[in-house]
């Protein structure tokens, strides 16, 4: 994305001069995005996904403009996890069938997606019947049978228990390592530690640091982030 | 005159014993409001659906037209299909006026604003989810709409049920283009002011306990399939 500005009422939400993520020439990797509610986090994500139109700039995927038909190569997980009113399995399978799978393929494919994410047990039980820490798994085992190019996950994890965020940063971490790039968003610093190859800091709609995760927690350039890595409150 | 308890007896039997004359006005008032309903539902929940996902500039006006359209008097409407209908109006040689399919038109052109409006609330909630995902799907305009009309089925099931309601009570539009002919177009509404004027109080209160019955299960349904949907938003915000 580049010089890309966003106002909404009045108020800067984003002013980003440029930034780029998952560059084809470099492994793939888990980039988390850190800082205070109302500092741009969801904002730049959902411009990065197209979601969003900027007032200024551009946003490309791959050096092309943004286009319906390769929108679901751009996985999106959101902290309230979006179900259809249907069974696990059949929110699975029109995903699928969305992106041009026959009903026998989804069928196939989604049986087996939910055997990789360990909720074959729960297939024909209806999705907001779930747990939320099962719904959130459902969710990204969509996402991530879509083999989207890059994923975006905002703060997935904030309302599910330990055993569940386990599981997901598990299967983002082995997402990761099969050469799938994650942006992840998180309030969380013991997620960002975990999980981050790169760690990215906004504050009032800028990116104040985005580096990889040893410099950034060993030798930040920006005050800001040595307040955030010591625990005080960034308002 | 009968005294009131003696009607209300008599009227009691003709319901027990589902008389000949009581059957044949409740099956026709129920084949027209249930046609007038499912053609309401056909044009009105698809253009609710579109009302809930559009971005287009005319959206509130259309919103404001429709709310209008709800508090239509079905005399008046009564009178248009009339005059549409008759010999001199444009749809004249089709030869409808004074049948049940006038009587469909009348009711569907009633209950359909109703449809859309009440389509529209439910699903504009639906949209406000699932609007990202689906965009990031790329699910097209009619793809959304179709999704929505299924996620939305049970809130939409009691929107036609409250179509029903409306159509099957309705009395003003019927009697002006279906003229309340006996065997053809004599609904419970029409019978009912046709017989209390005549003084055959029993049939009318006969009619009217049926009447009666149909709303309070029509109410029933809504009733129990709103707390029904209710009950599955909340788990569905809950958990």
């Amino acid at each position: 994305m580049h010089d890309l500005h966003l106002s909404r009422a009045g108020r800067e939400l984003l002013s980003v001069k440029e930034l780029q993520l998952g560059l084809p020439d470099m492994p793939a990797c888990c980039t988390v995005i850190v800082g205070p509610n109302g500092a741009g986090k969801s904002v730049l994500v959902r411009t990065l996904c197209n979601l969003l139109k900027p007032d200024n700039g551009c946003v490309e995927w791959a050096g092309q403009r943004p286009d319906k038909t390769r929108r679901h190569r751009v996985g999106l997980m959101l902290q309230k996890p979006v179900l259809l009113r249907r069974s696990a399995q059949a929110n699975l399978t029109y995903a699928l069938r969305q992106c041009g799978h026959t009903r026998r393929e989804s069928s196939r494919i989604s049986l087996i997606a939910l055997e990789q994410a360990g909720l074959t047990q729960i297939a024909r039980v209806q999705a907001h019947r779930l747990s939320g820490g099962e719904q959130q798994r459902l969710v990204l085992a969509r996402a991530l049978l879509l083999n989207p190019d890059i994923l975006f996950l905002d703060e997935p994890t904030a309302n599910v228990d330990a055993a569940s965020t386990l599981v997901i940063e598990q299967q983002l971490r082995t997402a990761v390592t099969a050469g799938l790039n994650v942006v992840l968003i998180s309030h969380d610093q013991g997620q960002v530690k975990r999980m981050a190859d790169r760690v990215l800091l906004m504050h009032q709609g800028r990116i104040l640091e985005h580096t990889n995760r040893q410099t950034f927690f060993n030798n930040p350039s920006h005050p800001l982030t040595q307040r955030w890595i010591n625990g005080e409150l960034l308002v | 005159m009968q005294s009131f308890s003696d009607s209300l007896r008599e009227a009691l039997t003709l319901v027990l014993e589902f008389d000949g004359a009581l059957r044949e006005i409740i099956v026709l008032s129920l084949q027209v409001s249930l046609s007038a309903v499912l053609i309401g539902a056909l044009i009105g929940m698809p253009l609710g659906a579109w009302l809930a996902v559009t971005k287009s500039r005319m959206r509130g006006v259309l919103i404001a037209l429709t709310s209008t359209l709800m508090g239509l008097p079905p005399v008046v409407v009564g009178l248009v299909v009339y005059l549409l209908l008759s010999n001199a109006g444009a749809l004249g040689p089709l030869q409808l006026l004074y049948t049940p399919t006038a009587m469909i038109i009348a009711q569907s052109i009633l209950v359909t604003p109703i449809l859309i409006a009440l389509t529209r609330e439910t699903l504009t909630g639906l949209n406000d989810e699932y609007e990202d995902q689906l965009s990031l799907l790329g699910v097209g305009t009619a793809g959304r709409l179709t999704t929505l009309l299924w996620e939305g089925r049970h809130g939409l099931l009691t929107a036609f049920l409250a179509g029903f309601g409306r159509a099957i009570a309705e009395v003003g539009a019927v009697i002006i283009v279906g003229g309340n002919i006996n065997h053809v177009t004599r609904v419970m509404t029409t019978a009912i002011a046709l017989e209390t004027s005549k003084g055959n109080l029993a049939l009318a209160l006969g009619l009217g306990i049926v009447l009666v019955g149909i709303a309070l299960i029509v109410n029933t349904l809504v009733l129990t399939l709103g707390a029904s949907v209710r009950a599955r938003s909340t788990a569905s915000s809950m958990s």
